[in-house]
């Protein structure tokens, strides 16, 4: 048994915010001791919270073992706070099967060191064809559906996905995003485009595909969970859906809240063309990024997700058209939000909410939360400790982060998945 | 290099003064006005020297300047060798349809490999924008952008600035036409930079397609200008019309909706020529498609100095490799 004693336990899912104890038993957290061996963990002074959930991050397993591996992107989850993560099957080959979910999960329980819940596709290989067996993955363990990035463009397909889904009530999870009005759009359409002479992509590429999956959503009654919003004009629109009862929810990434398309002319760096700060969707303006914390703060979007993306170097070190887009970002997502927390745009407790119990409720995960009997599934913060990133001290594989050599406010010290301590630093 | 989109309201980029402690030429953005002076003042001595019978000093005699070319161009590379022969460099030139780029190397491993063969300076085109950072940041050469994507083309601007200043005695106060397709041009976007940094006036002018949406311009970057899409107000009292290239394939992505409507909108003809000052100047970077954009009689005219920025392009050429080499005056 362990006790982590006198910290600030935070526990968004029940509201509770005080100093205390918080006792594991095995796998399970306890309220008070259950006997009196005991290993104490004292983490007074520091933040004990329920550990992270991420709705979508990329694992690359199986196909992609250079850019990671289940092994290596959870322990850059663990290092991140994260205890569960929801994995997208855009690897090769694509999760199309219930054999393929398994395959994931087999590989998760030999490797991973936090929960993998994997996501199978909507459409099989995902090429928005035909609808991929969603029953047999469901059973299986899948979590939801999602065809990563590739937005499914038939709309006609999109409405049978959101219907077909009600028959094992799983989300859809939409790339929102007009594939004819990206159209090889490389970054966010605005100023910093125009001077670079990159090619931008238009709000209004989000923006239309959000109106159609949200208008589909409604005449279905299907699940529609919206990935990854940049948009001021589509956290409005999904307010809207909102108040008038469209099953949806949505999330928005820590980059997307805290940084703009100025990145990619060296904004925090000095690099032109910063490839790291390439991401699909991509960062947009100020304004945006204001709205989505907006949306964030009223509960129009549920929840913050990584997206965490990793890539290999030659993928980054290129011409910016040719670059994958992606950042490695489990490892940074607490420390990115804390700079939302440390200017007074968002409460401690509303910021940890944001990455435990809203996305536990947004796909009705029973994690995310402190109870007694629930999973023992916890992390311990120091909300104030500076560091300096330095993306080649990640434990993921992917290095690409725009935020190296910048100082970060808020790491986490000690991270506790399933009753295991999974990464420890200083406590 | 310090260049930074700090946000929308404030400027885009730190100017840096000296040239001599220049490195790369990427784009004008980081030009100061003493720097372009000073690339223009020894342009001009360039320009001397190639008036000479033997048009040909050693300064930079053991020097090697590689071209590296993954786009088509005849007087942005023939010119960049015409300048280093002049200067007693040795030029290698690289195309990388007959490299072994068409092997698949990445151009991180291609430039990598012309600095180990002792290239002093990489005068690089390249289809895509921002490739020459890519490269500027891996190597110990000097960069020269010799046409990025649709970014950059700062050798050109440096070398309209050089023509204009020469025909016309100065650059401060003109009103300078750019007609075209705007949007897709890095011959517009250095000139934009440099005409700005020089006190120009500058009016866009060309389909509404092929012009930045207006409020993309705004807050402080050097787009922030008058623009229309009527050429003829375009040309009212103007001292240089540059005339851009019309790309064809500008028309099957939708742009506009044929050739000949462009050349009935937009096309330099005398008559539309004669709304301009009286001795305006006619500029066009090349390669021209005569009879789309511009006129065989303009393009050809008295008030054509389209021939004379070719030549020009070997002295301005000349002039920064002299400044990058960090020789004394």
């Amino acid at each position: 048994m362990i006790r982590l004693a006198g910290g600030r336990i935070l526990d968004p899912a029940s509201g509770r915010d005080e100093i205390g104890d918080l006792w594991l038993e095995d796998d399970l957290l306890l309220d008070r001791p259950a006997d009196a061996d005991e290993i104490v963990i004292d983490v007074s002074g520091f933040v004990v919270a329920p550990g992270f959930v991420d709705l979508h991050c990329h694992l690359r397993e199986p196909g992609f073992e250079d850019k990671e591996t289940i092994a290596s992107g959870t322990s850059a989850a663990a290092a991140g706070g994260f205890t569960t993560v929801c994995a997208l099957a855009d690897t090769r080959p694509s999760i199309d099967t219930g054999s393929d979910v398994e395959s994931v999960l087999t590989q998760a329980r030999r490797d991973a060191l936090v929960r993998v819940l994997p996501l199978g596709t909507t459409t099989k290989r995902r090429d928005g064809q035909e609808l991929s067996e969603m029953a047999d993955m469901a059973a299986a363990g899948a979590i939801a559906f999602s065809d990563a990035a590739r937005a499914i463009r038939s709309a006609s397909l999109m409405r049978h996905a959101l219907e077909y889904s009600l028959l094992v009530e799983r989300p859809i999870v939409s790339h929102a995003q007009d594939t004819d009005l990206v159209d090889g759009g490389v970054m966010h359409e605005g100023p910093v485009a125009t001077v670079l002479g990159l090619k931008g992509i238009p709000r209004e590429a989000e923006e239309i595909a959000v109106a159609r999956d949200l208008a589909l959503a409604r005449l279905t009654g299907g699940r529609l969970h919206l990935a990854h919003l940049t948009t001021a004009g589509a956290v409005e629109q999904v307010r809207r859906a909102k108040a008038s009862g469209v099953r949806v929810s949505a999330e928005v990434t820590p980059h997307h809240l805290t940084l703009t398309d100025s990145a990619v002319a060296g904004n925090g760096n000095g690099r032109m063309y910063d490839t790291n700060a390439r991401t699909n969707p991509p960062l947009r303006s100020h304004a945006d990024a204001r709205a989505l914390l907006d949306g964030l703060r009223d509960g129009t979007i549920d929840c913050v997700a990584t997206d965490h993306s990793p890539q290999r170097w030659i993928d980054k070190a290129c011409e910016f058209d040719q670059a994958e887009p992606g950042m490695s970002s489990l490892e940074t997502a607490f420390g990115l939000l804390m700079r939302l927390v440390h200017a007074g745009a968002l409460s401690l407790p509303d910021m940890i909410a944001a990455l435990s119990a809203r996305p536990a409720q947004a796909w009705g995960l029973p994690y995310g939360t402190l109870a007694s009997g629930s999973s023992a599934d916890v992390v311990v913060l120091d909300p104030d400790h500076a560091w300096v990133v330095d993306p080649e001290r990640f434990l993921s594989k992917g290095k690409n982060s725009p935020l190296g050599g910048q100082t970060l406010r808020g790491t986490v010290l000690l991270t506790i998945a399933a009753g295991r301590i999974v990464y420890r630093n200083g406590v | 290099m310090t260049l930074q989109v700090i946000n929308r309201a404030e400027p885009i980029t730190q100017r840096q003064p000296a040239a001599r402690t220049r490195r790369h030429v990427l784009d004008l953005d980081d030009f100061s006005v003493e720097e372009v002076e000073t690339v223009l003042e020894t342009a001009t001595r360039m320009k001397d020297v190639l008036s000479r019978p033997i048009k040909k000093v050693p300064t930079l005699r053991g020097k090697t300047l590689v071209t590296l070319f993954y786009e088509a161009s005849t007087r942005t590379r023939v010119g960049f060798e015409v300048a280093a022969k002049a200067l007693g460099a040795d030029t290698v030139s690289v195309a990388a349809a007959t490299s072994s780029v068409t092997k698949g190397e990445s151009l991180i491993d291609t430039i990598r490999t012309l600095q180990a063969l002792g290239a002093d300076f990489v005068v690089m085109r390249h289809h895509q924008a921002g490739a020459p950072y890519v490269v500027a940041d891996e190597v110990g050469s000097s960069v020269i952008n010799a046409g990025d994507g649709w970014h950059a083309h700062p050798t050109q601007a440096l070398l309209d600035l050089f023509t204009m200043r020469e025909r016309l005695g100065r650059i401060a106060g003109l009103r300078v036409a750019i007609i075209g397709d705007i949007l897709h041009s890095r011959v517009a976007r250095s000139n934009l930079w440099g005409l700005t940094l020089m006190g120009a006036n500058v009016v866009l002018c060309g389909p509404p397609t092929m012009l930045p949406e207006p409020s993309f311009c705004a807050g402080g970057l050097p787009w922030d200008l008058e623009r229309t899409y009527q050429i003829d107000e375009a040309l009212h009292g103007a001292d240089v019309v540059m005339v851009l290239r019309m790309q064809l394939e500008r028309q099957t992505g939708g742009l506009f909706p044929s050739l000949r409507e462009y050349v009935r909108t937009y096309a330099l003809t005398e008559e539309r020529l004669a709304k301009a000052k009286p001795g305006a100047l006619v500029m066009h970077p090349g390669p021209m498609n005569e009879g789309v954009e511009i006129d065989p009689k303009v393009a050809r005219g008295v008030q054509s100095a389209i021939e004379a920025q070719v030549t020009n392009g070997v002295a301005v050429r000349m002039a920064l490799l002299y400044l990058l080499s960090g020789l004394p005056a």
